[in-house]
């Protein structure tokens, strides 16, 4: 059914016509220029600084409304709207020119996964503070030693009675010297199948013995962290499902993760034709070959957003696209890559200095085919789980095969202050730790491993 | 195929067809390119009938109950050069009292040989006008074409061939503007054959990566075939996308659909090339050879490339409705 046929059927024309008086009455003249860049965006958070008085105020009133979650539920902090409305609340909101009033992981990332795994008491705790903005999340899943490996994680909980014991390190935590709390996979049993040891657990960013470490990113700026845990202690209450079952909540997580960084990945050029945007280069079009690719990339990219509108309509209740998530976040981060590439050969030297030029952004584009697993991952998935093609023996025997670290607890190792320590030192071990590379600016080598308690 | 109604699935009720829109001869058009028929429903079910349905007249009634009970074939005579451009036309039509005299070449017109009836684009001091005629008619001769996927196709020259003023359809001079419609619906349709092809081509494929053994183990196992095999699997995605949207806008907004058509038609060319390609090269020794169906899906999807506008045609047209 077309958007104009449900109106008919529902009284989506009315709804409509709410949405727009709303609007209108509503979103402050400076929330209406339609920029959707990383700059534009209002994270939220205790520690955000609104960039203006008037995205303060258009936060809170979309808030006051659910209307920074459409679609959860209203006693989470949602309007409840079906898709449908949602669909008719983006498309006015898009005529307006109207910013998206709040993003954030708790929106994108936790938020389902709390929905759908969560308990009544967390769902009401948690999340209508995500949908008003006032605390921000990060995410703790990878670690140096596991990335695309993710269920390999050491970041260990100790059960002690009333609370976790947690220890060890994780890395690329985007934003975590910004956020509030952290949503984090932790192994809960060491002797379980790797899939099978893992808990989902939330804490708190304030909590005694975390601690941030920013790595600064080739495109110039600091986004993310290293994040280590020395001793944390949590509370039990705070796991999300079942525990040593968080593997479950993990990857239903990753499917949504997969979906926003594939809907950011074309937003950056929605609306307004690439090609056109390159045509207002200097020199323009004029290169055929330029041109070609130009071509090409426009089709692809018409394509791409027919079947992001398909599968949201195939979509239920937000329940998300499932495993053709990483379909959707494969095809759009490689073409959004592709088109920041043409960017920059339009725009030639002009875009060779760091003021005012596309060079940033195109750097930026190269971490989207990694962040939320990469390109490769995804085809792997794909290969899995939907063409039912046989999983390669790394993949499901890699806990079997992998001999148990003597090491009681997971190394703790920071570009900062690598330690010194090459050699396990437990009597009869003696094990080389290898070193590991830090991809942070591309300078700085990580130290070595070492095994922090002695064995 | 008449009795189910698909000769008429796009031919109006009052005209005794099913009318049951693009979208639905799409889906008939994706079974046919899966199991690659032989058929004449793009040019005379499709396109035929597209163009005949906006005149309205009792002439044009009459051949489309015609085309709903299977009883009438059609075939177009478009292409001037090796490549689409529809157009550009040398074909000459010269009034001559009360009719018009054809003079000129068409090459590569599909169904050419079987179609009972030819619809001709010719250029007169009028403007672009469109003609229909019988294949049998003084004057026009035709080459049939040993084509690589086995079809129907004939190059004609038409010599002095005399046509009566009733052969004229539509205004002298808005030749193009029928037209158009009727080879948008088809370039659809043939997107929607074309991805129904990739799919039954990509099936082979992932079937016998399952099956086939090497080195002790079933090839699907090497990764190096997985991640081709799945990024083949995302850009038929795509293009199934692009076909079924295509479908929903010549159902609703037929006037608006030509950006919707060209991505349509773009991509499935693209995707075919693709699928047919992979699927030979995973098919070792085995894809070179009629023990499977690929090299049959490799032929047809060439021809389907050409046939009403290539990748580049296709793409040049949405760089020039997106603003480049
Ligand atoms: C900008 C940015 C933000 C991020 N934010 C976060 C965050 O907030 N929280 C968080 O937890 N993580 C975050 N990440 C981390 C991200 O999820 C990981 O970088 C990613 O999962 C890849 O892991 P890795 O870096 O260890 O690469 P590796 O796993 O070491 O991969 C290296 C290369 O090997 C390939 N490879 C690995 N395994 C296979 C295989 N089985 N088959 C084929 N190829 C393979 C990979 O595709 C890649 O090309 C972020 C990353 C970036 C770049």
């Amino acid at each position: 059914m077309t958007t104009a046929e449900v109106e008919r059927e529902t009284g989506g024309a009315g709804f409509r016509r709410e949405i727009r008086d709303w609007l209108e009455a509503n979103c402050p003249p400076e929330m209406r220029d339609g920029a959707s860049g990383e700059d534009a965006i209002c994270w939220g958070g205790t520690s955000w600084v609104f960039s203006c008085e008037a995205q303060k105020i258009w936060l809170e009133r979309c808030a006051a409304r659910g209307l920074t979650v459409p679609t959860w539920p209203k006693a989470y902090g949602g309007a409840g709207l079906t898709r449908d409305e949602d669909k008719i609340l983006k498309e006015e909101m898009q005529a307006l020119g109207a910013r998206s009033p709040l993003d954030s992981f708790g929106i994108w990332m936790l938020g389902p996964a709390l929905l759908k795994f969560g308990c009544e008491e967390q769902k009401l705790h948690f999340l209508p503070p995500i949908a008003r903005g006032e605390i921000r999340w990060c995410q703790g899943y990878s670690e140096p030693g596991a990335g695309s490996d993710l269920a390999g994680v050491q970041t260990h909980a100790a059960d002690q009675g009333d609370t976790w014991l947690v220890f060890g390190q994780k890395i690329w935590t985007s934003y975590a010297d910004k956020a509030d709390w952290i949503f984090a996979l932790l192994r809960t049993d060491r002797e379980a199948k790797k899939h099978l040891g893992i808990s989902f657990v939330l804490m708190d960013m304030r909590t005694k013995g975390i601690s941030t470490q920013p790595i600064r990113l080739i495109s110039g700026s600091s986004p993310f962290c290293e994040t280590f845990f020395e001793d944390v202690e949590v509370p039990k209450h705070q796991v999300v499902g079942t525990v040593n079952r968080g593997w479950d909540v993990a990857k239903y997580l990753l499917t949504h993760e997969r979906e926003m960084i594939s809907n950011g990945a074309n937003v950056m050029v929605s609306g307004r034709s690439l090609g056109a945007v390159l045509s207002e280069s200097e020199t323009g079009l004029s290169d055929p070959v330029l041109r070609g690719d130009a071509m090409r990339a426009e089709v692809d990219t018409l394509a791409l957003e027919m079947t992001l509108e398909r599968y949201k309509d195939q979509s239920e209740g937000g329940q998300g696209v499932g495993d053709a998530s990483a379909m959707l976040k494969y095809m759009g981060t490689e073409l959004n890559k592709q088109r920041l590439e043409l960017v920059m050969a339009a725009e030639g030297s002009n875009a060779l200095t760091w003021q005012d030029t596309p060079a940033s952004s195109w750097l930026r584009t190269k971490a989207n085919s990694i962040e939320g697993g990469t390109s490769e991952v995804m085809l792997s998935i794909i290969s899995r789980r939907i063409l039912n093609l046989p999983g390669y023996e790394t993949w499901q025997n890699s806990f079997k095969q992998k001999k148990k670290s003597c090491c009681p607890r997971p190394p703790v190792v920071s570009s900062q202050n690598p330690r010194q320590s090459p050699d396990c030192v437990r009597a009869g071990c003696g094990k080389a730790l290898r070193p590991r590379a830090l991809a942070g600016n591309g300078r700085c080598r990580m130290g070595r491993r070492a095994c922090p308690r002695g064995g | 195929m008449a009795a189910a109604g698909w000769a008429g699935v796009l031919v109006p009720e009052e005209a005794d067809g099913s009318d049951m829109g693009h979208a639905a001869a799409h889906v008939l058009a994706r079974e046919m390119g899966r199991n690659l028929t032989v058929s004449p429903f793009l040019s005379t079910a499709v396109m035929a009938a597209t163009l005949l349905r906006q005149l309205k007249d009792p002439s044009s009634n009459g051949k489309l109950k015609e085309i709903a009970a299977g009883e009438l074939t059609y075939a177009l005579a478009l292409d001037e050069s090796a490549k689409f451009s529809p157009e550009n036309v040398e074909l000459t039509a010269e009034k001559r009292g009360n009719g018009y005299i054809l003079n000129g070449k068409k090459r590569f017109v599909i169904d050419g040989c079987d179609a009972e009836r030819i619809l001709v684009l010719a250029k007169s001091d009028e403007g672009l006008c469109l003609f229909d005629l019988a294949n049998t008619t003084k004057g026009l001769e035709k080459t049939p074409l040993e084509m690589i996927d086995s079809r129907d196709a004939a190059d004609l020259v038409f010599d002095n061939v005399e046509l009566s003023g009733d052969a004229l359809l539509g205004a002298a001079g808005s030749g193009y503007d029928l037209l158009k419609p009727a080879l948008e619906a088809g370039q659809a349709a043939l997107a929607a054959e074309t991805i129904g092809l990739s799919e039954a081509a990509f099936a082979q494929t992932t079937d016998y990566l399952k099956e086939r053994k090497q080195f002790g183990v079933t090839i699907g196992s090497f990764q190096a075939l997985q991640h081709r095999a799945a990024h083949l699997w995302c850009e038929i995605e795509l293009t199934h996308s692009a076909v079924l949207n295509a479908g929903r806008i010549l159902d609703t907004a037929p006037d608006t659909a030509t950006l919707a058509v060209s991505v349509a038609k773009a991509r499935a060319t693209d995707t075919a090339q693709k699928a047919v390609q992979e699927g030979v090269q995973m098919h070792g020794g085995m894809g070179m050879t009629d023990a499977f169906d690929m090299g049959f899906y490799m032929k047809r999807a060439r021809v389907a490339a050409e046939w009403l506008g290539d990748y580049g045609y296709h793409a040049g047209v949405v760089a020039q409705l997106r603003g480049f």
